[in-house]
């Protein structure tokens, strides 16, 4: 503070920090507790509010309860909501993303925190952000055409002769999956890249030195160091992925609900926004669970991420 | 078990530049050998050559008689301890020492105690289930060490280990590094560029400058007969004069610099720019004029250092001499601003050419 007060001055520094609470406490946390509030109290006709019947309580959470489907966990058949259902399906597939864009960022990470020479690093980046330059609707619209029944991908393995008939690639969650993952493995190469170049490359070697083959350098070197940028990737891409709505929405097939799209069919349709936000809450919580619940297993602390 | 190791003319290029520049030398199954240079002479080029790290543009490199082209570091006798250690700060220090048995597969209960037989080697009990950051620079260093003995290497490669420990540490490690040596009588192939390490704890020192190998010879001759002005210089102290060279004759030769002809030792090969090499502690100061290699002095600065004195000198065309005498007692500290004469013995001089970059 002092020092920035040095550095800008007075005006300035109070102008930084007055806009900066602004921002925060008008525009984000406000709304934010005016809507978890709301989430407690009954949708009602505007006659209504304030009025007797006004009360708080837990029946909006509750109402992801109601009617029963099928579905089958691990195998086990089972009868629950089709909100739960939905809501198990998005943290699922979310997990699946996640675990998809790791496994695609960590040989990017590595290739382009250890083996790049420093000369050429600022243009593979640049490529790196060149699709961040087109807007997200229009990358998913992309994806969609690509991975359409008649479309480029499927004439080009046809044409290469890798599939003899069209693969059906929108259909359930996999276009979603796709979507998902291209939309945010950048989130993860990152916090991975920033992780591994921190890396004395030293111990890379040392680890060759002493005979070990490259998969085992890997698991028992560069694995253990990336992991605070491994926590901080998959945290970002897991909550960003759950609670993404445009890409579900556009690549979307009518097997594939997300979550979002059911908070927003009640808030938009329906014209509930108290049932929303307690939905949209319960979406943050259950997910905030999940990253924990995730960070205990794998023993990571909250303060190697926020390195 | 140890093994030699050959270097067949070496050179490597990085880019134009030329790093290492024909390297020839044999080192000895079981040899402490060092090589000695200033910063940036490519002590580490060849040392990441041996180990597989950099493929050197020309010539060979032999290990225990074996032809090392095309060979990993992973697949090399050798085992290296980084410039900076680089131990592995998320393992504990029993796993870091274990690294290389596990990669060979070696069961968990062999290697824990492989790994305490190496600590208790390295003078480092009780330390096996701590982390790395938990311990000191010097204990450090025989973490690294252990970790490098543990897959029993034929060679071990040295770079500068202990040049981040403060001088004390330095000294004690000195001696326990020459010890571990001795016990387990690998070859140590070791990098400084501290003159006085590389004396004390060699058999034998290599003098670089500029990816050149100077001189290979034992400490002691390294330090008395030095082949050329630069291993002189870089190695210890001397009074370096100019001038002609006349009368070359048995090893000997006179020398006329604007202070006074001088004789002193000669290689009968010596050629190129001449300087003479007297080193300060062969320098001494007498009343009278001596019958050879004397001349006339003020005394300018008298130094006392405790087990030697320093002594700076002017003469009368005002070039500086230096002589370190030993506080002894055998003779008198002589006072600042004295008139004397300095004189050094022939047979402890030498006319040398400036390094051999001159002459090819
Ligand atoms: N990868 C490289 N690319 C280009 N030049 C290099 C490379 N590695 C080393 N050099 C150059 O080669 C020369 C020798 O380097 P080297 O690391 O062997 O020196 P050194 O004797 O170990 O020095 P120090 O005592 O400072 O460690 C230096 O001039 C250095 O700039
Ligand atoms: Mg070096």
């Amino acid at each position: 503070m002092d020092d920035l007060l040095r550095r800008y001055g007075r005006g300035l520094t109070w102008g930084f920090v007055g806009l900066t609470f602004f921002w925060l406490v008008i525009l984000v946390i406000l709304p934010d507790f005016k809507l978890l509030e709301s989430s407690f109290r009954p949708y009602l006709p505007v006659v209504d509010v304030g009025g007797p019947k006004d009360t708080y309580s837990i029946n909006n959470y509750l109402r992801i309860f109601g009617g029963e489907v099928p579905m089958s966990i691990f195998g086990f058949e089972v009868l629950i909501s089709p909100r739960v259902k939905v809501l198990l399906y998005t943290l699922w597939y979310s997990g699946v993303v996640t675990l998809v864009t790791f496994l695609l960022a960590y040989p990017l990470a590595y290739y382009l925190a250890k083996i790049v020479s420093p000369k050429s690093l600022p243009t593979l980046f640049l490529l790196l952000f060149v699709p961040l330059w087109v807007s997200e609707v229009l990358r998913s619209f992309a994806w969609w055409i690509i991975l359409a029944l008649k479309g480029p991908l499927n004439a080009v393995l046809i044409a290469l002769g890798i599939i003899d008939t069209e693969i059906r690639w929108i259909s359930g969650y996999s276009p979603v999956i796709i979507g998902l993952v291209y939309t945010y493995v950048l989130f993860m190469v990152f916090p991975l890249y920033n992780a591994m170049q921190s890396l004395d490359s030293n111990q890379i070697e040392a680890a060759d030195d002493l005979g070990a083959p490259w998969w085992r350098i890997h698991w028992r070197v560069i694995l253990p160091h990336s992991k605070p940028g491994i926590a901080s990737g998959a945290v970002m891409v897991f909550m960003l992925s759950a609670g993404s709505l445009l890409v579900p929405a556009i690549m979307g097939s009518t097997t594939s609900g997300w979550f979002t799209q059911t908070i927003q069919g009640i808030m938009l349709e329906e014209q509930d926004w108290n049932t929303g936000a307690a939905f949209a809450f319960m979406l943050l919580t259950i997910c905030t669970l999940v990253v924990t619940l995730a960070m205990w297993v794998f023993k990571v602390k909250l303060s190697d991420i926020a390195k | 078990m140890s093994a030699g190791i050959d270097l067949d003319n070496v050179c490597c290029d990085f880019g134009s530049f030329r790093a290492v520049d024909h390297v020839n030398v044999s080192i000895q199954p079981g040899e402490f050998f060092s090589f000695l240079g200033p910063s940036g002479c490519g002590k580490t080029t060849i040392l990441r050559m041996i180990s597989g790290f950099t493929e050197p543009t020309e010539g060979v490199i032999r290990i225990g008689g074996k032809d090392q082209r095309g060979q990993r570091p992973n697949q090399r006798p050798t085992a290296l301890i980084f410039q900076n250690l680089a131990l592995f700060p998320l393992m504990p220090i029993w796993e870091n020492i274990a690294f290389g048995l596990e990669v060979r597969g070696v069961d968990k209960a062999t290697r824990r105690k492989r790994a305490e037989e190496l600590l208790a080697l390295v003078d480092l009990h009780d330390s096996a289930d701590k982390m790395v950051s938990q311990l000191s620079g010097g204990q450090k260093q025989r973490v690294a060490i252990a970790r490098a003995l543990a897959v029993e290497p034929a060679v071990m490669l040295l770079d500068e280990p202990l040049s981040a420990l403060d001088l004390k540490l330095r000294q004690h490690m000195r001696a326990e590094l020459r010890a571990i040596q001795k016990r387990t009588g690998v070859t140590f192939i070791y990098i400084t560029h501290d003159q006085g390490e590389a004396l004390a704890m060699s058999d034998r020192v290599g003098v670089m400058s500029q990816g050149r190998l100077q001189q290979v010879a034992n400490p002691r001759d390294i330090y008395n007969n030095p082949v050329n002005g630069f291993v002189a210089s870089f190695v210890g102290e001397n009074n370096i004069l100019g001038g002609d060279v006349q009368n070359r004759a048995e090893g000997m030769a006179s020398i006329a610099t604007p202070i006074g002809t001088f004789r002193a030792r000669l290689a009968d090969a010596a050629e190129g720019k001449l300087k003479l090499y007297v080193r300060p502690e062969h320098m001494v100061l007498q009343a009278a004029p001596g019958a050879e290699n004397s001349v006339p002095v003020t005394l300018t600065e008298v130094a006392f250092e405790g087990n030697f004195v320093s002594v700076h000198a002017v003469t009368t065309n005002g070039t500086t001499l230096v002589a370190e005498l030993r506080n002894d007692g055998s003779t008198p500290i002589p006072a600042s601003g004295a008139q004397m004469h300095m004189a050094f013995d022939a047979r402890h001089s030498s006319i040398l050419p400036d390094s051999a970059n001159a002459g090819a």
